[in-house]
């Protein structure tokens, strides 16, 4: 996300004008910073020792990875899927285009839990999917794939939607110069296209990511909560609030936040850089 | 020849874009392809090119036919209007780009990287991204980049459209020059009838995706062989048969092997280019018309005199600025204005020899 400027120069110095800039920023601590601040106090106030305690706890450390990994593997099949997809979107004329385009934000319309549900009712054990998958011995359900399907469909529109309208306000003359100097289709895709729309997919891929770092009620269902397996981040810290381990739950917590925070300020700094460089 | 486009023709949907347009562009030669937006300019170029196919006809290039040569081993380098550069490459990387694709040994490439910048006057410029050019800056490293790879004939779409008047003209000059010294067959498209005759040794003059006219600059000029050409390449005037000034002295000889001997009854008129217009007080033997000065605009050497002909017809004359002085015209004077040349209008006569349309002198 592009920061957006001031569009009036400084000098509003009056009363009303001090008040309001005042207001909404209070507004912003109060709503963001101060939750934030009580997580981190809450969580070392025990101590680094109790803190790392917590965080390197031998499910924790699982939970952590588990989230990390699930994301990961979802963040490359979006971001191939996703670039496919828009690729097609804006590059093709075919019949149902429409209905395609307008069903890609169906996943953010959809209630976690139903996705969760849904899934389960596609893949489970008692499904027809489920058994023809279970007789060659994939299990879904219950496992850390059932994870990934999740959160793929949880994120589906990020990539698709970041890199859509970049490549609709391309430049194809771009791709016709390649084309004249004797650059085969692919090569053209990989060294003109591909890093044009490079920033866009990063955005799309940092958002997934993150998206998927704090999933809870798609993976709650789907995985089953089993630690030392299933049991992504999110689910850890609720389970270890519910069993009153809060220091657990508190210290994980933030691990996992210091992460969704690397993700956007990394976000930031790229499309900064980025936009240097094609001089915005 | 090192360009031969025969029997062209493209439709888009219901829209006839290109219609049995043919032409040759010989070897070494910078042709203009001149015409109004619309006229199919672009399209043909992109057909030439091979980024466009065309519905028939053929293209040749260097004597082979190109007609199903993909894009990519057409041998063209290909200049857009709004330069195309790769925004996420330096001038270098840009320049480079054709030479990568073909797989040149990378000190070959490095040298001849240099050696195009300079030519384009950008050796300095080699690290910078294309954002950080200006628009004249972008157009000549698009300009070396079309040229790394040696094509066979370079085609130019428009290449100064997008540029201010100031570098516009720079460039143009700036381009004529590099032709002459790289001498690579050029095509490049325009709607400017300065910019073509300033820059080009030949001129297609195109009009609804059919050529009116090919030639050099100066016989289209002289000699246009339709009304459009006349009209588009350069200022001229139209002047009505009918408000022909008409006392027994005037030789109407020639103006009626044009038209026929009942010229003063026809509705038919002439072209006549504002510099091809002598004016005097008194009406001689010469066909004249009669008319009154509106307004006199100096414009350095010569006086631009804007007249009125039985009051609704306009008509402009370039005088030079001495013989305005030596007839002290004013605005409002009564004066006679005869054409030394002319180019009839309107249906096509039967002309003698081959003067069909062109400019008659008188
Ligand atoms: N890809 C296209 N699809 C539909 N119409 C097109 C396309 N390309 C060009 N045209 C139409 O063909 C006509 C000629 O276009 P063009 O060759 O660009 O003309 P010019 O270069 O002389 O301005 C225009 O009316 C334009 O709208």
């Amino acid at each position: 996300m592009a920061s957006v400027e001031t569009t009036r120069s400084g000098g509003d110095t009056g009363l009303p004008d001090l008040v309001l800039r005042g207001m909404t920023l209070g507004y912003l601590g109060w709503m963001v910073v101060l939750p934030i601040i009580a997580l981190g106090f809450q969580s070392l106030v025990a101590g680094p020792q109790a803190f790392l305690d917590a965080v390197l706890d031998p499910q924790a450390v699982h939970a952590l990875k588990l989230t990390v990994v699930t994301a990961l593997v979802m963040v490359v099949i979006n971001v191939v899927m996703g670039t496919a997809t828009a690729w097609v979107l804006v590059r093709y004329e075919f019949p149902g285009k429409k209905v395609m385009n307008a069903l890609i934000d169906l996943p953010f319309a959809v209630p976690t839990v139903v996705t969760g549900l849904m899934l389960v009712l596609l893949y489970g054990p008692s499904s027809v999917l489920g058994t023809i998958l279970g007789t060659y011995g994939f299990s879904v359900i219950y496992s850390q794939p059932g994870i990934v399907l999740a959160l793929l469909f949880v994120s589906y529109p990020f990539v698709i939607r970041s890199v859509q309208p970049v490549l609709l306000e391309l430049d194809r003359a771009e791709e016709e110069a390649a084309a004249t100097m004797g650059a085969s289709g692919w090569l053209t895709f990989w060294r003109v296209t591909l890093p044009t729309l490079a920033p866009a997919i990063f955005t799309g891929a940092a958002l997934s990511f993150g998206r998927a770092l704090g999933e809870f009620g798609s993976v709650i269902l789907v995985a089953g909560n089993q630690p030392m397996k299933t049991k992504t981040t999110p689910l850890y810290v609720f389970g270890e609030i519910e069993s009153g381990n809060k220091q657990g739950a508190m210290a994980v917590s933030l691990v996992l936040l210091a992460l969704s925070l690397g993700v956007l300020i990394s976000l930031n700094l790229y499309q900064r850089r980025w936009s240097l460089e094609d001089g915005k | 020849m090192s360009i031969v486009v025969e029997n062209l023709s493209k439709r888009f949907g219901t829209f006839q874009a290109v219609s049995d347009v043919s032409f040759e562009v010989p070897t070494g030669q910078l042709v203009a392809l001149l015409g109004p937006s619309g006229s199919g300019k672009s399209t043909i170029l992109r057909i030439i090119a091979g980024l466009e196919d065309p519905d028939t006809g053929r293209v040749s290039l260097t004597g082979e036919d190109a007609t199903s040569v993909p894009v990519q081993r057409r041998g063209v380098g290909f200049v857009f209007q709004h330069y195309a550069l790769f925004r996420h490459m330096t001038v270098r990387q840009n320049v480079a780009f054709g030479l990568e694709v073909r797989k040149k040994p990378k000190a070959e490439i490095e040298e001849k990287v240099e050696r195009l910048l300079k030519l384009v006057q950008l050796h300095g410029y080699a690290d910078r991204y294309p954002s950080q050019l200006s628009g004249g800056q972008r157009q000549r490293v698009a300009l070396a980049r079309s040229l790394a790879p040696e094509p066979k004939v370079l085609l130019l779409d428009e290449p100064f459209g997008a540029l201010d008047a100031r570098v516009r003209d720079e460039l143009r000059a700036w381009l004529r020059r590099l032709h002459d010294e790289v001498h690579v067959t050029s095509l490049f498209v325009t709607h400017d009838q300065q910019e073509a005759f300033e820059v080009s040794d030949q001129v297609v003059v195109l009009n609804h995706g059919k050529v009116e006219q090919y030639g050099p600059p100066q016989q289209l000029y002289e000699r246009p062989v339709s009304p459009f050409v006349a009209q588009f390449l350069g200022q001229v005037n139209v002047l009505p048969m009918k408000a022909l000034w008409n006392p027994q002295a005037i030789d109407l000889k020639h103006i009626q092997e044009a038209f026929g001997s009942d010229v003063l009854n026809t509705e038919e008129a002439v072209y006549v280019r504002p510099h091809d217009l002598d004016i005097h007080r008194e009406p001689n033997t010469r066909p004249c018309w009669r008319g009154r000065i509106e307004r006199l605009t100096p414009l350095g050497g010569i006086v631009r005199i804007d007249l009125s002909i039985n009051s609704d017809e306009r008509l402009q004359i370039d005088l030079p600025r001495d013989q305005q002085l030596a007839l002290s015209l004013v605005q409002g004077d009564d004066v006679f204005v005869s054409p030394r040349s002319f180019t009839p209008i309107g249906p096509p006569k039967q002309i003698p020899g081959d003067a069909a349309g062109t400019f008659y002198t008188i």
